[in-house]
């Protein structure tokens, strides 16, 4: 099967049949999920400082749902309309924006504390049309410069993405470099054809260690949510902090109760263990 | 979904626009007030970032008179929910905002600014 990115620009090819059917599909959520948490485990984010986070290529939310539930504040922005109209039905709770991220943003020096991009940068590989500003280069670069300048310091973005080649990965890293992020790439499950994932980590500032963290390995691949919030707990603890990271349980009951107001189907049931603060399994 | 907390870091990035160019003005709005849940740590986090008197002016512009003129030196729990408010309860679903430099105009439909340029915008 050949490649959606070559096929047609982003925007078309998510059209609202597509948008819903991508949406829809739980193979689909189950893979963003999972590359959605390992992006906010390889993010290292402080454990007890709440975030203020963008989602590049936000799509229709299936991330967002994700950084609500951990308790993070987002932006998200699109280029595709059709996903972004799914993302309202599903009424995410971060602001979302149709953007074309190759244009570059306009975000004051510092907004984020960081910022994630699941499946999205291989979409700026292919030029459009033949104006100047549309070709790769040009579109990466104002890309990267301008969220490097949107980030605060010290701080990380991390994108998973699927590039077709060394030379693409090449292009991208030596880009994002000229536009002052340090770090590099990830490779995950790098001998398995159905696990493998490609991430940039890409730094803002001083880290605690300019090392890019190890790629994950082995023969079985691991939950990324049970990963992320285990150690997140774990460094909690050793933070001593009190932050709740979790919404509330009042809260989600509250906001469950105006999803049925406006007659959404489909809200679970109230249970004991809603707002529960789930446990790490081993 | 537009919200003072994304407004109040926006400028506009249209080609060569690159000073006065921010906060973009509000016009023709609609809004919704939808309650979110208040957090005062991540209020607290967030002030070092906003622009005070942009925040200021534009709440104000919207109807929401709370905030004081200057940024308060004691964070009192009434006056971080003030800024809750602000921040993360206004909704503006219908309208635009104009960059008051270049005058471009980003249009919001049902909560979406369209940030899309032209390409003799583009930088
Ligand atoms: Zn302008």
């Amino acid at each position: 099967m050949s490649r959606p990115e070559l096929q047609a620009p982003p925007e078309i090819w998510y059209g609202d049949i597509e948008a819903k059917k991508y949406t829809a599909n739980t193979r689909n959520q189950q893979i963003q999920a999972d590359m959605t948490y390992r992006a906010l485990e390889l993010l290292n984010l402080p454990p007890d400082e709440p975030a203020f986070l963008l989602d590049i290529g936000c799509g229709s939310g299936l991330s967002g749902e994700i950084l609500d539930a951990e308790g993070y504040i987002w932006t998200g922005v699109d280029v595709a309309p059709s996903m972004l109209e799914v993302a309202l039905e599903r009424e995410v709770e971060g602001d979302l924006f149709l953007q074309d991220i190759g244009q570059g943003f306009g975000f004051r020096p510092g907004s984020f504390d960081g910022a994630i991009s699941i499946s999205v940068l291989q979409w700026l590989l292919n030029a459009e049309t033949s104006h100047p500003t549309s070709s790769p280069p040009h579109r990466l670069t104002r890309f990267f410069t301008t969220l490097h300048s949107a980030l605060k310091n010290p701080s990380r973005a991390v994108f998973q993405f699927y590039p077709t080649s060394d030379d693409q990965i090449q292009l991208i890293t030596s880009i994002a470099q000229k536009a002052g992020f340090g770090g590099g790439i990830v490779v995950d499950y790098p001998n398995s054809k159905k696990a493998r994932k490609v991430f940039l980590c890409l730094y803002v500032g001083q880290q605690k260690s300019q090392q890019v963290p190890q790629g994950l390995d082995g023969d079985e691949e691991q939950d990324a949510k049970v990963r992320f919030e285990r150690r997140r707990q774990s460094e909690k603890v050793r933070s001593k902090s009190k932050r709740k990271a979790v919404k509330g349980r009042d809260w989600i009951l509250k906001k469950k109760e105006l999803y049925r107001k406006r007659g959404k189907e489909q809200v679970p049931r109230d249970s004991k263990y809603t707002g529960r603060k789930r446990k790490a399994t081993f | 979904m537009v919200r003072l907390i994304t407004h109040n870091l926006l400028a506009c990035h249209v080609k060569n626009c690159n000073a006065n160019n921010f906060p973009l003005e509000f016009q023709n709005v609609q809004l919704e007030i939808r309650e979110a849940e208040f957090n005062p740590e991540f209020v607290k986090g967030f002030l070092p970032k906003i622009e005070w008197k942009a925040l200021v002016d534009t709440a104000r512009q919207l109807g929401d008179t709370s905030l004081p003129n200057e940024q308060p030196e004691m964070l009192d729990d009434d006056f971080l929910k003030n800024l809750h408010h602000v921040l993360l309860e206004i909704h503006v679903e219908e309208g635009s905002m104009v960059c008051p430099n270049c005058k471009h105009e980003y249009p919001i439909s049902s909560g979406i600014p369209n940030m899309l340029l032209a390409e003799h915008e583009i930088a």
